[in-house]
């Protein structure tokens, strides 16, 4: 008999719990795991960890004969803006301010939309960046460089 | 029953005093501006309004808090009526019947029979913390380390029971977030936990980055992909007050659904979910003529929308008293006390009558003003429903990246979110649902804990669990749950539930 994956979604996430199950037992090993009257730190992770790999293990076995649907098609343009957007955020504003950010995080992540405009987007930039400046930085008194100098 | 009076005077003398009144109009303005956006549930709202209450005073940083929450819900349901765009699950029901209503031109009526409903739940349901609240602490205090854990395994069954999707992957995600909730320093032996060597990881993984990631983040990549056909009703609202064949149709659901939701919000993993679906169910079961449900059936309006806000406000009770989440925004709520330097739990209301009392009232102030502000106001919130997502998204990520950076001012926490934002799209993908993760995420570290004492208070002997009749009758009660969900007759009716 051929073995096929008849539910794609359970089988990956079968696979996924594993992976975080197996990271969870090698690395609770460096921890002491102590005894059941005075648990150490590893142990509560170590008992979790295989229980998370015996299920993880169990719903990617249930995969080979449980129907399921496909995994839905991913599209990369959105999450890899978008995601890029937030880095660049955080990667400017320690050394360049909120400004900066805002800008980078603006035009990145509206790569990521199915339309770009870029009049539109400086537009909202201007605005957000007054915005939060004004609600943020005089408004409840968060400090934040604004400015890149 | 005077006591009731008297704890109730206490809290109103702290809710209506101008400044809270002010940070509940605040709350409520904000929540529901941002609830309203396509997309944006209850839990991205309040963790990305988060930041804000920060600076705060306790008392009127849960009362803004609260204010979020109830302006979070009523916006979902304002985008749920008029443009079929659920900000969360709870509001999927509204979508139903809401936007038919809306198609036929009755969205007015829709708006402001769930915007009266809610209130009158709201307030029957802010009644019924008072009431409740006080006893229920009382027992609290008898709990000791045992009881709690088997509490929390309770509320962890509970989550999974009815959290959408398999079973057998809820459970697993919950094991997930109990995971991540270790990851730190550990409170009993100084150990740093599952950090890789990064010191910003000490005091474990951020609460709001994990929640934003996966709540905010991974819902717009997923809303970017799905692309953009909504259609708004903005020229035809109609007038908002619903006509009096409306009303005579819509008081018994009103009344129904709030007795439903202020009953289920307060079981561990209800709230506003179950009890919006349920009072559908239950309104279609009683119907004269089904068949009008899910073709702009007023009924399908006012019962749904008074049971999410009951069960949003009753969902405060095992919060309040036991110091457990019963669902993710309660979890938020617990975040945000934490932050406040609040442990939540039993004795918030004897060492802190004012701030307990102040906050219930609040929730009732908060009810008010929604209906006060939202029904003038509805223009406002159809016009920002107008602006194309192209323009929201970025901004939405602009006002979550501040919120988390400001939390900590560490450019980690920004990279962190957005990691979870990937996690959580591929969650998406692969069918597992977050909110089963994030309970356990709250409650992984106090579990541990609990579990550590009780064991060396039986040194070292599992049966305390099962010899104290508190704990397993907790302990039954979830083992129940999880037999009742492993029978196929009750699954296949779980399934047909969540598919309706």
């Amino acid at each position: 008999m051929k073995i096929r994956i008849r539910h794609p979604q359970d089988f990956f996430s079968g696979l996924l719990f594993i992976a975080f199950g197996l990271i969870t037992i090698i690395v609770a090993q460096d921890y002491k795991f102590g005894t059941a009257v005075r648990m150490g730190p590893g142990y509560f992770p170590m008992v979790l960890g295989w229980i998370m790999v015996a299920l993880g293990a169990l719903t990617s076995l249930r995969s080979l004969w449980l129907d399921g649907p496909p995994i839905p098609k991913m599209a990369l343009r959105p999450i890899l803006m978008v995601t890029l957007g937030v880095l660049a955020f955080g990667a400017l504003i320690d050394p360049l301010g909120l400004v900066v950010a805002t800008l980078a995080l603006f035009v990145i992540s509206a790569l990521g939309g199915d339309e770009f405009k870029i009049k539109e987007i400086l537009l909202l930039f201007v605005l957000l960046t007054a915005v939060s400046v004004g609600l943020f930085v005089y408004g409840l008194g968060l400090t934040f460089k604004v400015w890149p100098l | 029953m005077m006591e009731i009076f008297s704890n109730l005077g206490l809290g109103f003398g702290v809710a209506l005093s101008p400044m809270n009144v002010l940070y509940c109009f605040i709350g409520v303005a904000l929540g529901t501006l941002i609830g309203v956006l396509p997309g944006i549930g209850p839990i991205a709202t309040i963790a990305m309004l988060l930041p804000i209450t920060f600076n705060l005073p306790p008392i009127a940083a849960l009362i803004m808090l609260a204010g979020i929450y109830y302006g979070a819900q009523y916006g979902g349901s304002t985008s749920a009526i008029l443009v079929n765009l659920p900000g969360e699950s709870s509001s999927v029901v509204t979508c139903l019947d809401g936007y038919q209503m809306a198609r036929q031109g009755r969205a007015g009526p829709a708006l402001g029979i769930a915007a009266l409903g809610s209130f009158f739940a709201g307030t029957v349901s802010t009644l019924l913390i008072a009431l409740f609240a006080p006893p229920l602490a009382e027992i609290a205090f008898k709990f000791g380390p045992a009881e709690y854990f088997s509490l929390m395994v309770l509320g962890l069954v509970a989550a999974v029971v009815l959290a959408q999707g398999s079973l057998l992957k809820s459970i697993c995600m919950v094991i997930l977030g109990l995971l991540w909730g270790l990851v730190g320093t550990d409170v009993s032996s100084g150990t740093q936990r599952f950090t890789f060597g990064y010191s910003e990881l000490s005091d474990g993984i951020g609460f709001v980055g994990i929640a934003m990631g996966l709540f905010g983040f991974s819902e717009i990549i997923s809303n970017l992909e799905m692309g953009q056909n909504r259609e708004v009703f903005t020229s035809k609202v109609g007038r908002l007050l619903p006509s009096l064949d409306d009303f005579k149709a819509s008081w018994k659901p009103v009344l129904r659904g709030t007795g439903l939701g202020s009953f289920l919000g307060i079981l561990p993993g209800g709230g506003a979910l179950l009890s919006s679906f349920t009072s559908y169910m239950v309104e279609k079961k009683l119907a004269k003529d089904p068949s009008r449900f899910g073709k702009g059936a007023i009924e399908g309006v006012a019962g749904p929308e008074s049971a999410n806000n009951a069960g949003a406000q009753t969902s405060f009770i095992p919060l309040l008293t036991l110091g457990i989440p019963s669902n993710p925004v309660m979890a938020l709520m617990i975040g945000a006390m934490t932050i406040q330097g609040i442990a939540p739990g039993p004795q918030v209301m004897t060492e802190r009558p004012q701030l307990f009392w102040g906050m219930i009232a609040s929730m009732w102030v908060g009810n008010l003003l929604l209906v006060v502000m939202n029904l003038p106001m509805i223009g406002l919130w159809i016009k920002l429903l107008t602006v194309p997502y192209r323009m929201l998204f970025p901004s939405i990520l602009l006002f979550c990246c501040i919120g988390v950076y400001s939390l900590s001012s560490l450019p980690f926490d920004v990279y962190m979110t957005a990691a979870f934002g990937v996690i959580g799209y591929i969650f998406i993908k692969l069918g597992c649902e977050p909110a089963p993760l994030i309970l356990g995420f709250i409650l992984g570290p106090v579990m541990e804990e609990n579990l550590r004492r009780a064991m060396l208070l039986s040194r070292g002997d599992p049966s305390t669990f099962f010899t104290r009749p508190i704990s397993l009758g907790l302990l039954i009660a979830s083992a129940i749950m999880l037999l009742l969900m492993a029978a196929p007759v009750l699954r296949k009716k779980r399934q047909e539930a969540f598919q309706e």
